[in-house]
């Protein structure tokens, strides 16, 4: 225990409310998209307690989304388990990306670190990697509880308000995501220097054809898995 | 309020299939040392697969040939000026929805 607090303590930013402040730009994304997924939820014959403990469980936007839709069309659970496997397979990369810079924190808080990683939080996660070098277990904790409790809050009031807010969907407030995800790579792209971002505007380049041709034949979360693991093989072995 | 055996069975066995991706990496790198080359291309991760999630909200798989999804193009080009001359996660987020609601009140 002593020994955490010390690593703590070199790390000035390393506070559970620097967190929570971290995560705020990020909770309007959270709060349309969890409200729109209650709103589903309720349409789809799920009741408002399945909705809370699906946000609790799951806590993931696109998965929870389409096991409303395969529970809906009355699809085995077998598929419905297997296809959240693999819409949620990317946060193994993810994870696999932000868990080198906590290997100093136990067992215990890794598996929190990992239990709670979403695509919003590894995006806020990584953007601070590349400004400060590193990031704490207690900022960690508290970007993660302030995501995770927002979501459950969020899906669980659209599943109320449900039977009122026919439509969700159409709003147009799923955009917040893209939007979210465009300002964090421009953050990330800033930080990256002058030689290396002509390096990644290529890869960019070359992603985007990739993702074309790979949506023909892919769902887009499987097209987002393959075209990241090839265009990251192409950067590392082209890289000066 | 009300729910079944068979829906809180189907719940957890969602969770579990969600838990060990993400999990697991936190496990394995405490335990194993990811060699040089591993980590260089951990570094590609973040801009790879954040690229990845916005040009995949650009493109339109659900018709026999991809398209642009126009109406998310047209809203993703003052989102990307934003982001590109503020830098900031919120102004971003709200010009992307402004931008967004306009298109779908006109459209």
């Amino acid at each position: 225990m002593n020994t955490q607090m010390n690593v703590n303590e070199a790390l000035p930013l390393d506070t559970f409310s620097q967190g929570v402040k971290d995560c705020i730009p990020t909770l309007l994304g959270y709060i349309s998209i969890g409200i729109a997924f209650g709103v589903i939820g309720i349409t789809s014959n799920l009741s408002v307690l399945e909705i809370f403990l699906l946000s609790v469980l799951v806590y993931a936007g696109s998965a929870q989304f389409i096991f409303c839709g395969l529970y809906l069309a009355g699809a085995p659970f077998s598929v419905i388990i297997i296809t959240t496997f693999i819409v949620n397979l990317r946060h193994f990369l993810m994870s696999l990306t932000v868990a080198p810079h906590l290997t100093q924190y136990s067992a215990l808080r890794n598996i929190g670190f990992g239990t709670l990683l979403t695509d919003e939080t590894f995006g806020v996660a990584v953007t601070k990697l590349a400004k400060e070098k590193t990031i704490g277990g207690n900022w960690m904790d508290g970007l993660n509880l302030t995501a995770y409790f927002t979501w459950i809050a969020s899906c669980t009031l659209g599943g109320v308000v449900g039977k009122w807010l026919p439509n969700a969907e159409s709003w147009g407030l799923d955009f917040a995501l893209v939007a979210m995800f465009a300002a964090l790579l421009i953050i990330n792209l800033v930080d990256v220097g002058k030689t290396k971002l002509m390096h990644y505007l290529k890869l960019i380049a070359l992603m985007a054809l990739i993702m074309y041709v790979l949506l023909y034949f892919l769902p887009g979360h499987i097209a987002v898995l393959i075209t990241t693991i090839i265009v990251a093989t192409i950067g590392v072995v082209t890289e000066k | 309020m009300t729910t079944s055996l068979s829906m809180i069975l189907l719940m957890i066995g969602c969770a579990i299939v969600t838990w060990l991706p993400r999990v697991i990496p936190f496990m394995l790198v405490r335990n194993v040392k990811l060699p040089d080359v591993v980590l260089r291309w951990l570094s590609y991760i973040p801009i790879c697969i954040l690229s990845a999630l916005v040009l995949e909200s650009l493109f339109n798989s659900e018709g026999t040939i991809v398209t642009l999804n126009w109406l998310n193009v047209i809203a993703f080009i003052p989102t990307l000026i934003v982001a590109i001359f503020t830098k900031s996660l919120f102004k971003t987020v709200i010009v992307g929805v402004l931008t967004m609601a306009i298109l779908k009140f006109f459209l």
